[in-house]
């Protein structure tokens, strides 16, 4: 990471975050990372590194301590809803809304202030066509396959417009052949968008493969 | 909105209970001053122990709590425990909510016109096994010992403890536990009572409690085919507060608190009962026996769990044909011709009730619907449950013995003016409505998968907007078949319709009670048969919709 990268206001700070269960540190991280850069937390499953996702995007549990400030777009997010804060949210699973089009899962997460119906129709359609998935709009999600599902996730984050982007462990219900791939797609355009990315995973090739700067919590 | 409603739901669940229990006592001590009474007296005790016949009714109502609740209970545990994991199982699954749905008064009906002396069983075998050419003079029906009504009631109790029973297996692992019994050398009937019944027991433990005050104080089902000499004691403190002379409100108020008084009892000996029961059960799975011989044992479970089912459904088959039947001369099996003209005569009867059936179970359960899903709304925000005790409150209206609170809260209202409203009507029903609501609708409520919210609030919807588009949505169904129950609980309310109403607003079920007395089974056909078929409306329609509108979303569909 570049100290120019660092010091773009769209970074995604962590300043001194600080996450506690019953006394005992989880989680206890400081770190800037700049658009277009991916950050990897590496754990074992129960270490603690999703509850740092649920820190950062507003639903810890009350169970949880939790301090240190969030900073990203120059707005202080800590104490903000997690609607407020624009972190697009990427799970294991691709929870697609089932009663929803795949069009219209896109639909929803456009902001209203995209433009009118038709220009956010068409900029549902525009993510479609990025993913390869032109003509995709009306189809049931519970028809496409799981890379699809996947793919179709990750415009449905875009299309929010976040101002960062945070991957619990995305990838981990992949087939082996379809992961590098749907991998090599996600961070593309997370890199194209010049996001921020915080990935927490277990998958050492992940890390790997994102190639910025890693942290690793004990169990 | 959100932040009261768990004070609604509380104070419509708590509130009439503790002010119709108050107005019930007072004019029980004799304190009454629109009927002259402005002292405290033991009086209204004194005329109450003089009535003619009450040690034996009581005894009739607290037998009727607890045989019931013994039979039904057994029944289902026998059941459950031969015959989980089977293919039988699995499809008697799909016949609870059906069962349940069916009014207890329409299913007495049914069960009336099926074993009566003249009725359809003993039709079958006339004359050629019988000899009979008239139908013989027995009483089988409102028999003194009540055993018609603990009958009626069962086939009805059954499929409720089924179904909170099989809401309660999945967290006891019933399968894996069972299993490590039977390699043990247990047979699978004893190895599921001694390993999992325990711990389910626990979990539906407040059911059981709510049939055992349903049983013993029932009042529709013992008019239809309960005793009538002395008839049970909530049928006779019914009579009492509808009596002409107003001076039999003292007795009525004192006889309701002995019907609380009576269901205590009857929860009191059920304590020492559960206690024996659970002795004797720990005493043979210490015995070393294994209890491999238990093929008689399921086939008599599965038989009965059958007979249950087949009252139920053949009974109301019976009560429709009898809807349209023309002459059907006793012996006969079927009736000689097939007829509107019952039903055409009716028409103009039926429309009031119907209408009156419709519209207040329509808004009794569109505002026990809102009061639980702005619950369920509030504790997902917040993040805090409600705890042991919010699952008693919820129970607490089918616990306390309707008759018991629900006459003095009819003097309550009409003290304060709101009298025998329509409005009054539909709010009686909602203490009812709103407990089977909501415990229908929590569950798939709760076990919705919270990462759609995290995953839509992240792209920048906020909680509205979550709940409206993505959870309403992908719960719908489970909130129709909720509705769909509570619509199928009021129309089968009627205590609190004949006692709220004050008889202004008859339903197609204070009709079809009513008209018990005079036994005309053409008329009580049509009648029971909108009874029955109203809820059963309710549950099709709660599955027509999300099938129609999610049409094209096969994981919507899947959820079936």
């Amino acid at each position: 990471m570049t100290d120019d990268n660092a010091n773009d206001p769209r970074a995604l700070i962590l300043d001194d975050v600080h996450i506690r269960l019953d006394g005992r540190t989880l989680v206890h991280v400081s770190t800037t990372i700049g658009p277009g850069d991916i950050c990897s937390i590496m754990g074992p499953s129960g270490s603690g590194k999703s509850t740092l996702l649920a820190y950062l995007s507003g639903f810890l549990d009350s169970a949880f301590q939790a301090t240190g400030r969030v900073v990203q777009g120059g707005r202080d997010l800590t104490g903000l809803a997690p609607h407020q804060r624009r972190l697009g949210l990427l799970l294991q699973d691709p929870l697609l809304f089932p009663h929803m089009s795949v069009g219209q899962n896109l639909l929803f997460a456009v902001p209203a202030g995209a433009g009118d119906r038709r220009q956010r129709e068409a900029i549902a359609a525009k993510a479609l066509d990025d993913a390869g998935l032109s003509g995709f709009f009306h189809r049931d999600p519970a028809t496409l396959s799981g890379g699809q599902k996947a793919r179709v996730a990750l415009m449905r984050v875009l299309v929010s417009e976040p101002g960062a982007l945070l991957l619990d462990e995305p990838f981990s219900r992949l087939d082996a052949d379809r992961r590098e791939k749907i991998r090599q797609f996600v961070f593309a355009k997370a890199r194209q968008r010049r996001l921020p990315v915080l990935l927490v995973t277990h998958d050492e090739a992940d890390a790997a493969s994102a190639g910025g700067e890693v942290f690793v919590i004990a169990a | 909105m959100l932040r009261i409603a768990p004070a609604i739901a509380i104070a419509i669940l708590v509130g009439p209970i503790l002010f119709g229990l108050a107005a019930t006592i007072l004019p029980a001590a004799g304190v009454f001053p629109a009927l002259g009474g402005e002292a405290l007296s033991l009086e209204p005790a004194r005329r109450l122990l003089a009535q003619p016949g009450l040690w034996r009714s009581c005894a009739i109502s607290l037998a009727t709590g607890l045989i019931t609740t013994a039979i039904s209970l057994t029944l289902v545990m026998t059941f459950v425990a031969g015959w989980s994991n089977t293919r039988l199982f699995g499809s008697l699954q799909h016949l609870v909510s059906p069962l349940l749905s069916v009014p207890h008064a329409a299913a007495a009906f049914g069960l009336a016109f099926l074993i009566a002396p003249s009725g359809w069983i003993m039709r079958l075998v006339s004359p050629e096994l019988t000899g009979f050419a008239s139908p013989p003079d027995w009483l089988i029906l409102h028999d003194p010992l009540g055993l018609a009504m603990i009958a009626g009631l069962v086939v009805k109790e059954v499929p409720f403890l089924f179904l909170v029973t099989l809401s309660a297996m999945p967290q006891t692992l019933p399968r894996r536990y069972s299993q490590a019994a039977m390699s043990l050398g247990y047979g699978k009937t004893a190895a599921f009572i001694f390993v999992v019944w325990p711990r389910i027991y626990r979990q539906i433990r407040l059911a059981v409690f709510a049939v055992i005050a349903y049983a013993s104080s029932v009042v529709d089902v013992a008019l239809i085919l309960g005793p009538t000499n002395p008839a049970p004691l909530a049928v006779r403190v019914l009579g009492w507060m509808h009596d002409p002379d107003l001076s039999m409100r003292f007795d009525a108020s004192a006889g309701a608190l002995l019907q609380l008084a009576l269901t205590l009892l009857a929860f009191a000996i059920w304590l020492v009962l559960e206690r024996l029961f659970g002795a004797i059960r720990d005493g043979l799975a210490m015995s070393g026996l294994r209890f491999r011989a238990d093929r008689a044992l399921r086939a008599a479970a599965a038989a009965l769990i059958a007979v249950c089912a087949t009252a139920v459904f053949l009974g109301l088959t019976i009560l429709a044909l009898w809807s349209v039947a023309g002459l059907w001369p006793f012996a006969d099996a079927l009736p000689s011709q097939l007829t509107m003209r019952t039903w055409q005569r009716q028409i103009g009867n039926l429309a009031g009730p119907f209408w009156t059936t419709v519209s207040v179970g329509l808004a009794a359960t569109a505002i026990s619907l809102v009061v639980a899903l702005a619950c369920l709304e509030r504790e997902a925000r917040t993040g805090r449950a409600g705890g042991s005790w919010a699952i008693m409150l919820l129970y607490l209206p089918l616990i306390v013995p309707q008759v018991s609170f629900v006459f003095g809260l009819q003097l309550l209202l009409l003290s304060v003016g709101v009298g025998a409203s329509w409005l009054a009507v539909v709010f009686a029903h909602v203490i009812f409505v709103l407990p089977y609501l909501f415990l229908s609708i929590a569950d798939p409520w709760r076990a919705w998968d919270h990462r759609f919210g995290q995953v839509a609030g992240a792209a920048g919807s906020g909680p509205d907007r979550i709940f409206w588009r993505i959870r309403l949505p992908m719960l719908l169904r489970s909130a129709l078949v909720a509705a769909a129950v509570g619509f199928a609980v009021s129309v089968g309310q009627y205590l609190p319709t004949v006692l709220i109403g004050a008889g202004r607003w008859p339903t197609v079920t204070t009709e079809a009670v009513a008209l018990a007395a005079g036994g005309d089974r053409r008329v009580i056909g049509v009648f029971a048969f909108i009874q029955m078929v109203l809820p059963f409306v309710g549950f099709a329609l709660a599955a027509a919709i999300p099938a129609i509108i999610f049409a094209n979303r096969r994981d919507l569909r899947a959820a079936a």
